[in-house]
């Protein structure tokens, strides 16, 4: 828990930020104050920004958010210390994150912790020598139906087997790009996903797929059986149910305008009765 | 009549660009927002009511509900804060929500803030999805360049500021008071309840914290009306929700369906088990709820019906496994998590979850002893009910469960290595030799 850990011994830290570096930092961190109402709120998007400037959270950058904070080091520490991806000796240029919760690790996920371990030599939270590839062990990354997955900077790499992540690796540490299967074009480096996670937009979110097979099954397996939700009730129509609708520009029934607000379809097309009896009719249709 | 998918959120997620606002708009999306901003605020919170929408995070409160719960306006802030840190093992329907629809969570964001009068709302996602992140940054973006965020929104006289937070990894800042600390800038530590965050949230002022499936089925809601969303689903249990199947199924992925519908239903959907191998066991909502086996392939999946059968329908977080998984392994490996994500704040669950993962380590190793069967209920019960959360109640879940359902194996765990009665590489996805036994495998730092 200590700010030493992990780091090799007589290893030094630097300090403090150069004036240059200080002055853009200062100004990056006023943006990020300013999203929120109260200051400290800054502090985990400005823990993001440090490892966007030193590749873990270094003493200087704890140093720098409580200066900016108006916290003590320790109060500042306390928080790095107790989220999984602030890392407290420097980061490799990648995480690579095997999923070892349940499902994952049965599904084969095991194996390819295994296999990576061995085949990159490191164990979890630990370095390549080339200062590559930080390999960890990481808990559920909410993408199961891709099972077994491995994270790369935190961009998805779905569906892996031991030698399709032990070549990813090998592609990483020779310096080319990889693409996620669901994430941007290609994976950047640490320093550059901290930034954005500090907030920091890098205009990549139109990259990349919207989906992968998993996630569309059902929608396609829908559209193929024809199988729809209710339809919405045409306008007025739920409006006059749900009603209370403001202002006075409503017209009412019978009153002026009425006729051009007249529903195309009546209530009883869109009852739960008429609802069924179209599926039953569309199932029919199927059989 | 056998139970159909109901496809809303999830109904043009394959479409090219499915994160675009404009796809959003071509889709029939913000017509939710235009109508709700022409309704009175609190006719919008008696809609959802009247809906019977319930919370899609896991705990199933009815939302239009939680949001009545606020004290009337005091002329101070009010906030909404949306959870997206979705990390409960199993669960992958938010995620993927985000990344391929991210207009319906702002939707909803806009059209619940304005309900509840808030004009900034905050969304909090986990920061281990870099491009789920980017894309929400994204929407807001879009939302606001089309006049749907910002001041004056669509010459309504309403403001509304939306900020997208990144967490930095922790599962407990899925607990909604916690993910409030969190957001703060603090320890992600759950705290004292009451004051509920409805009377005290996000620095101390009254708000509300939502699931982001939730807060994504409000725009339909409004649109639809609160009897279009009761066509779907049980009577209790109205709507429609994500299923998410994942492990030894054919086609794992995300199915949307009214609640009520079976796992028998949904497993023949996605094409039956994997190989035609049998279903062993599985969680009806996430790792925090009691496992079912097949004896429950019909219990209707919603609220009541699966807490009638002894379990929870929590994130409707479907993880199958078939013959081929040890249960003990599973189970281990899930208090392992629980052991790792438990936050220190209290002690039966800092303390209980190192007892459990110690003394399910070493029956997965087959070295427990006869005693150590009774002893882990024994922690259970000093846990459940007793820890600050429901992290500690939730670590307990699958232990008891799989003791209750599959005491054998855990007795066999007093002599014989899990891995050597359930060789890991049958339950694989593909071949391979183990390097290690299971001994080894299952230490986490």
């Amino acid at each position: 828990m200590s700010v030493e850990a992990g780091r090799t011994p007589g290893q030094t830290h630097r300090t403090a930020y150069d004036e240059a570096t200080h002055a853009r930092l200062g100004a990056d961190a006023a943006t990020i104050i300013a999203r929120y109402p109260q200051e400290r709120s800054a502090l985990l998007p400005m823990l993001h920004l440090v490892q966007s400037e030193d590749g873990y959270v270094s003493p200087r950058g704890i140093a720098f958010c409580a200066s900016t904070l108006g916290l003590t080091t320790a109060e500042v520490s306390a928080v790095a210390t107790f989220y999984t991806q602030y890392k407290r000796h420097p980061n490799g240029e990648y995480t690579v994150g095997v999923c070892i919760n349940t499902l994952c690790a049965v599904m084969g996920g095991d194996a390819i912790w295994e296999h990576l371990s061995d085949h990159l030599g490191v164990g979890h939270d630990e370095t390549t020598d080339d200062g590559a590839i930080t390999l960890e062990r990481v808990e559920c990354n909410a993408a199961c139906d891709y099972a077994p997955v491995v994270m790369v900077n935190w961009e998805f790499f779905d569906n892996q087997t031991p030698e399709s992540a032990a070549a990813l690796t090998d592609a990483l540490r020779a310096g080319e790009q990889v693409a996620p299967t669901r994430g941007a074009a290609s994976v950047c480096s640490f320093k550059q996903m901290s930034r954005v996670l500090a907030g920091f937009d890098d205009g990549r979110a139109d990259e990349g797929v919207g989906a992968g097979g998993p996630t569309v099954a059902g929608t396609v397996l829908a559209r193929d059986k024809g199988w729809q939700a209710p339809a919405f009730p045409v306008d007025g129509d739920s409006s006059a149910e749900s009603a209370p609708v403001g202002g006075s520009h409503q017209p009412k029934v019978g009153a002026e305008q009425s006729s051009a607000e007249r529903p195309a379809t009546t209530a009883a097309d869109s009852s739960p009765a008429a609802q069924q009896k179209k599926q039953a009719s569309d199932e029919a249709k199927e059989s | 009549m056998a139970t159909t998918l109901a496809p809303v959120l999830s109904a043009h997620w394959d479409a090219d660009r499915s994160w675009a606002l404009e796809t959003y708009e071509a889709n029939g999306g913000y017509r939710g927002l235009r109508r709700a901003l022409s309704m009175q605020a609190a006719d919008v919170v008696t809609m959802v009511k009247d809906s019977g929408l319930r919370g899609r995070g896991g705990a199933g409160f009815p939302t239009g509900m939680k949001w009545g719960f606020l004290p009337a306006p005091d002329g101070g802030p009010r906030y909404l804060v949306v959870n997206a840190d979705e990390s409960e093992p199993g669960t992958c329907k938010d995620i993927p929500l985000m990344m391929a629809s991210p207009q319906h969570l702002i939707e909803g964001v806009i059209i619940t803030s304005y309900a509840i009068g808030c004009h900034h709302a905050f969304i909090y996602v986990r920061g281990e999805v870099l491009h789920v992140y980017r894309r929400l940054l994204r929407a807001v973006e879009e939302a606001r360049a089309a006049g749907y965020v910002g001041s004056d929104i669509l010459g309504s006289g309403y403001d509304l500021e939306i900020t997208v937070h990144a967490g930095a990894g922790a599962y407990i800042c899925g607990e909604e008071t916690a993910l409030l600390d969190s957001l703060e800038g603090l320890r992600g530590q759950p705290r004292l309840k009451p004051p509920f965050p409805a009377v005290a949230g996000l620095y101390a002022r009254p708000t509300v914290v939502n699931n982001v499936e939730s807060i994504a089925s409000v725009p339909g809601i409004v649109v639809g009306g609160a009897d279009w969303f009761k066509q779907m689903g049980t009577e209790r249990s109205t709507g429609h929700g994500l299923f998410s199947l994942s492990g030894h199924v054919t086609n794992p992925g995300q199915y949307e369906a009214p609640l009520g519908i079976t796992l028998r239903e949904l497993l023949e959907m996605a094409g039956g088990m994997r190989g035609g191998r049998a279903l062993k066991f599985w969680t009806p909502g996430g790792s925090s709820t009691p496992i079912f086996t097949a004896e429950h392939l019909d219990v209707p999946l919603d609220y009541e019906s699966v807490g009638a059968a002894g379990s929870m329908l929590g994130t409707r977080a479907l993880q199958i496994f078939d013959e081929t998984t040890s249960v003990v392994r599973a189970v281990t490996r899930w208090t392992e998590f629980y052991k790792h994500e438990s936050c220190g704040k209290c002690t039966p669950c800092r303390e209980g979850t190192f007892w459990l993962a110690q003394v399910l380590q070493r029956l997965e190793r087959g070295q427990g002893t006869p005693a150590d069967i009774d002893l882990l209920l024994d922690l259970c019960d000093n846990i459940l009910g007793r820890a600050f959360c429901a992290l500690g109640d939730g670590a307990t879940s699958p232990i008891t469960s799989a003791v209750q359902y599959f005491r054998e194996e855990f007795e066999a765990g007093c002599h014989t290595p899990a891995d050597a009665l359930f060789p890991p590489q049958a339950s694989a996805l593909f071949d391979y030799t183990p390097r290690r036994s299971a001994a080894l495998v299952g230490v986490h730092a």
